[in-house]
């Protein structure tokens, strides 16, 4: 350090540090270059999601062109057949949309009321005991591997719904559709909770020195301040409903079935992808072709949800 | 205006009150009620499980393959498949999404393509995982021409918790105060020093809370892995990892054919006869027990956590 202790004062000109530099300062150039390559493989690692995406589409979009060029999308989208792997063949993927609606729709009906009311509850009831075992064990039941759902659905769950209608067969939309339920429930609450949570204490103390009870806060404060995390609650159920692999796979059956009836069996997107994986088709055969054009229907249908989801959040959030 | 006086105003506003308090208690009742649904269901499937799998539970179900006859059947090359899986799961996965985690928290100027990377992550962990799936079939099995492998399963999977991984990395980082990261800048520190030694190190925990759940999830998905076509009916194992001749023997057993816990637990759930449903209930049993294990695990790691650290 010769220089500025002569000068030291002085500013080093940056021009000159080419030449004259002490040690220190040319290990700190070194440390430069060090540096910008550690945050380059960094950048790498997080580009490294794009590009995961990027293959996603690039894979399902490459294999369904190809099928579209035998397929017309009118047939794909009206046909009211699915039997792609017979002789005669038709591609209706409304048969497959009919399933993965009709189960969605029941997982739905018992995930998104359950799931507000243990949300509300622990957001604006439960003591903090309750609320301290309460999560960790919801988080547990969202972390059951759903083939065990699966089983659970097609051993426990159907043989004791056949007891109380004894005309229901041993593969249903039914018992598929209430066990995905449950496994949504945590999703649902867990965030609706979140999201009632960050809601200010100022609300509600406002809402209960006016005389309002706990519940009526909770439904009439609380609840409305906190409806675009709530909503993209719904939409992420909603949208973990319909990716549902296994549970469906297991305990509805694999024939597709055009109905909206839940007692009857069907089969899913999804789960029709399972069965042609679980068979040995070949690489570049039609039927081989057929679950990436349903796996794109998947996707466009998730993502139009997170969009949604998305939307909504930003649409209606209270800033405070 | 109620006259303060007046017995009948009084009571018609106690009545009021008394009215709302019921319902409180209603709602307070309906919550923990909606609660137990939660509970009684993991309770009996758990309960249900046990009563059937855990007498088929002996020493003989972790060492012996699968068979064609259910009392012989055991789920040794299962546990193996899914032990060797999550290796490479976790090799792959958790350097990825730290990295990714600091360059997002530690690194990342505020600009386009910042924002680009962190709406992909968020939209990632929304996509089903049957289509992580259908992308290793068309890119790992027959792209890159990695096979029906313990490699293709394990990088889908690695695929899968990435988001988890990164998620849980970006929270843990800030958790830590700014002043930290000031007092190591105003040491001289570069960013990559400050990350090295004061940001990973206090984020650690935090960071493998996010890799046991993460993991606790790929070990129960069965989606992606029956879609790149992993048999169901495997009665060996494959080689030890880094047994073979090196260099290049090394290696073998990440392209071996394998099979892995959801799977077996499928294939006998999938099968008429009451015999395979016991082995589905044990295995089922035991795969229950190991991804509660491990979620156990991250509670209690954050758990400790939130006690110790005061900053």
């Amino acid at each position: 350090m010769t220089a500025s202790a002569v000068l030291p004062s002085r500013p080093v000109p940056s021009a000159s540090l080419g030449r004259g530099v002490s040690d220190r300062l040319r290990k700190k150039a070194s440390r430069h270059v060090k540096e910008r390559i550690i945050e380059a493989l960094l950048f790498s690692a997080a580009a490294f999601s794009v590009f995961v995406t990027v293959a996603i589409v690039y894979v399902l979009v490459k294999e369904s062109w190809v099928f579209f060029e035998t397929v017309p999308l009118s047939d794909f989208l009206f046909d009211t057949q699915w039997t792609p792997l017979f002789d005669d063949a038709h591609y209706g993927i409304m048969v497959l949309l009919s399933g993965t609606l009709t189960s969605s729709g029941v997982a739905l009906l018992v995930a998104i009321p359950l799931g507000t009311v243990i949300a509300i509850y622990l957001s604006e009831f439960a003591g903090f005991k309750v609320r301290e075992i309460a999560k960790p064990f919801l988080e547990l039941l969202g972390g059951v591997p759903t083939i065990v759902y699966g089983y659970f659905a097609l051993t426990f769950l159907t043989p004791l719904l056949q007891k109380i209608y004894p005309d229901l067969p041993g593969f249903n939309l039914l018992s598929a559709g209430l066990v995905m339920g449950i496994m949504i429930i945590p999703y649902v609450a867990s965030l609706s909770e979140d999201a009632m949570r960050a809601v200010p204490m100022a609300l509600r103390e406002g809402s209960y020195a006016m005389g309002a009870t706990r519940l009526q806060t909770a439904l009439w404060v609380v609840t409305p301040a906190a409806i675009s995390g709530i909503a993209s609650a719904y939409i992420l159920g909603i949208s973990r409903a319909v990716g549902e692999t296994m549970i469906l796979a297991v305990a509805a059956g694999m024939q597709p079935n055009l109905t909206f009836n839940p007692t009857e069996p069907g089969a899913t997107i999804t789960s029709y992808i399972v069965q042609v994986a679980l068979g040995d088709l070949p690489h570049g055969s039609i039927g081989y072709q057929t679950i990436f054009a349903a796996g794109l229907t998947l996707l466009l249908m998730t993502l139009a949800f997170n969009l949604l989801g998305y939307w909504l959040k930003k649409r209606f959030r209270e800033v405070y | 205006m109620v006259n303060a006086a007046d017995p009948n105003a009084i009571r018609a506003v106690r009545a009021i009150i008394a009215r709302a308090k019921r319902w409180d208690l209603f709602f307070a009742l309906l919550g923990i009620l909606s609660l137990m649904v939660g509970v009684l269901t993991f309770s009996v499937l758990f309960l249900d499980m046990a009563i059937q799998g855990v007498p088929r539970l002996d020493l003989e179900f972790f060492t012996s393959f699968p068979s064609r006859r259910a009392a012989n059947a055991g789920i040794l090359s299962a546990w193996v498949g899914t032990v060797l899986v999550m290796l490479v799961t976790a090799l792959a996965a958790v350097p990825l999404g730290v990295a990714a985690g600091v360059y997002l928290e530690e690194y990342a100027p505020k600009n386009w393509i910042t924002d680009i990377i962190e709406i992909n992550i968020s939209n990632l962990a929304g996509i089903p995982s049957i289509v992580y799936g259908l992308l290793a079939l068309g890119l790992f099995v027959y792209y890159f021409g990695f096979g029906q492998s313990i490699l293709s399963a394990g990088l889908t999977l690695a695929l899968l918790i990435l988001p988890v991984i990164i998620v849980a990395t970006r929270e843990a980082i800030r958790a830590i105060p700014q002043s930290i990261h000031e007092g190591s800048y105003a040491c001289g520190a570069t960013t990559w020093q400050t990350v090295r030694d004061h940001i990973l190190p206090y984020s650690s925990a935090g960071i493998l809370t996010g890799v046991i759940i993460g993991m606790a999830r790929a070990i129960g998905e069965t989606a992606p892995i029956i879609t790149i076509g992993a048999l169901t009916f495997i009665a060996f194992l494959p080689t030890a990892p880094f047994s073979g001749e090196p260099p290049a023997g090394l290696f073998d057993w990440i392209f071996a054919p394998f099979t892995v816990m959801p799977i077996q637990m499928f294939n006998w759930t999938s099968r008429p006869e009451a015999a395979f449903t016991v082995n589905a209930a044990a295995a089922g049993f035991v795969l229950v027990f190991m991804t509660l294990a491990m979620n156990g695990l991250a509670i209690y790691v954050r758990y400790r956590l939130r006690k110790n650290i005061k900053w």
